[in-house]
């Protein structure tokens, strides 16, 4: 795996492509997300760690305005989801895509139709023109040979790779990932790890959720720890986890004692 | 007369009469309680607050009362709701239908309290099945930009449909059987046959025997029909075995 050159990220010259804006988000009476900001410019791979309960999750779905934030605004290229309204948030979800812990493939569905699914129903793709840009979103993520085959007869790593392909299929401006392989066997893992540094290599910008920080620390961008709520230190992966006084360092540390993960 | 003669002449056919007559009465009674159960269903699931209400009434009275007492009273309880309104409407000059239309035909009577009763029952799983659905599936729609018509149609509608099947196809054929129910408001059908026959020659035996194979033929039809169905919308790791 080769990182990209430091500081210069494509497109680092204009707007961010996301900012996410004082983002406050208060559930079931408790504040989960205290006054975040964070942005991503066009290409950046960025990434959360941070202690469960820190509101990494609830970040990412208010960056998608699965849950809409307390307070604060999304802006995607300059347009804002809190003056969208309403009636335009499942416009501005479409141009986002997510890939979830447990998948969330759905049941019913060939893996074909999983990923064509949203082509057909929110993009109005005709089903032949879906049904082949879906076998290519298959192809990319190796798994053309599986298109017939329902959630329930393919591996989880299979699984989360399928969900990438249907989420891709959308052609979003950015992807974020919640822990994408923390629900998958160590063996499987990999297989999911390459097709997120595929995407990475191929420009996609991506904010992702995850303890994988040996994966993380060549790949990305900038590291955002986050506890209580809030951001806490935000940096180049070489710089935090150089730095032994970081919280980020010392929490990657005791992550690798605990897993052996590195 | 001998025994076959009574069979060949008088039995069969009786009772295919009635069979045409209880299948004219369960077929739209089945049609139309899935229809009332999924719409019934759906508002209880994912209604509004008083539409759920409403609805929940709805179910608690028609689960919670015999089916012989609200078939008894859509045919011979509404005719005196229809007197009590014609003698207020009457002397106000509406037209003769606006309460002559609350007495029921028998056949009319049937098919309304087992449409309403049967919808009652169909509801209750439709919206088992329903609420069943992850919450993970809708996430994943809406993450794709799915709006929630379309999350319902593409989504909830077709997995809920597998979920409820199964109880669905057994309140279908509960209803089969209590269709015969409808030989207390006057209708000939297979066990009202049965019964009058019975009664004539006095050959209960018999008839009962041959009315009770009737139904299992009926009910075997209905289990091939739903057997069918099920293995067509068979999805692998949806918690429908292949049978049949």
């Amino acid at each position: 795996m080769t990182g990209r050159p430091e500081g210069s990220p494509p497109g680092a010259a204009g707007p961010p492509l996301m900012e996410a804006r004082n983002i406050t988000k208060i559930l079931g009476g408790k504040l989960i997300l205290d006054d975040v900001s964070l942005s991503l410019n066009r290409g950046e791979f960025k990434v959360l760690i941070g202690p469960s309960g820190s509101g990494k999750s609830t970040l990412l779905q208010c960056v998608h305005f699965l849950l809409i934030p307390d307070g604060g605004d999304v802006l995607l290229e300059g347009a804002s989801a809190v003056e969208m309204g309403h009636k335009n948030v499942c416009a501005f979800r479409r141009e986002i895509g997510m890939i979830f812990q447990d998948f969330n493939l759905f049941d019913h569905l060939t893996a074909r139709d999983n990923v064509a699914i949203a082509l057909r129903k929110v993009k109005k793709v005709p089903k032949a023109a879906a049904m082949a840009r879906a076998m290519g979103e298959l192809e990319r993520v190796g798994l053309a040979d599986k298109a017939g085959l329902y959630p329930a007869q393919l591996s989880g790593g299979q699984k989360q790779r399928v969900s990438i392909a249907r989420a891709m299929a959308m052609e979003p401006k950015l992807m974020l990932l919640d822990e994408p392989t923390s629900a998958l066997d160590p063996e499987l893992i990999g297989e999911v790890l390459n097709v997120i540094a595929n995407l990475a290599r191929g420009g996609m910008t991506m904010l992702m959720v995850t303890h994988q920080i040996g994966f993380a620390r060549h790949l990305v961008n900038e590291i955002n720890f986050m506890e209580d709520g809030r951001i806490i230190e935000r940096g180049h992966p070489e710089a935090l986890l150089a730095d032994p006084a970081s919280r980020t360092a010392t929490f990657c540390s005791r992550l690798s004692e605990l897993t052996g993960n590195q | 007369m001998d025994t076959w003669e009574f069979y060949t002449e008088k039995l069969i056919p009786a009772l295919n009469e009635g069979l045409w007559m209880s299948v004219l009465i369960i077929v739209p009674s089945a049609a139309l309680g899935v229809l009332i159960g999924v719409l019934a269903g759906a508002g209880r699931a994912a209604g509004p607050p008083w539409l759920r209400r409403v609805l929940d009434l709805y179910v608690s009275v028609f689960r919670g009362t015999p089916l012989v007492v609200q078939l008894t009273m859509w045919y011979y309880g509404l005719p005196g709701v229809s007197r009590f309104l014609g003698s207020i409407l009457g002397p106000m000059g509406l037209p003769e239908f606006t309460w002559r239309f609350l007495v029921l035909s028998p056949y009319v009577a049937s098919v309304v309290a087992f449409t309403l009763c049967s919808g009652a029952y169909q509801s209750e799983y439709i919206r088992g099945a329903i609420l069943s659905i992850r919450k993970g599936q809708f996430q994943a729609a809406k993450s794709l930009g799915f709006t929630d018509s379309q999350t319902f149609w593409s989504i909830t509608a077709p997995v809920a449909m597998r979920r409820a099947l199964h109880g669905c196809g057994n309140e279908i054929i509960y209803l089969i059987k209590y269709s015969s129910l409808a030989l207390l408001v006057t209708i000939q059908e297979l066990t009202g046959k049965s019964n009058a026959l019975a009664s004539f020659y006095f050959r209960p035996l018999e008839c009962y025997l041959l009315t009770a194979l009737y139904y299992l033929a009926l009910v075997s039809l209905a289990t091939f029909f739903l057997r069918w169905l099920e293995n067509r919308l068979r999805v692998p790791g949806m918690g429908m075995a292949k049978t049949g």
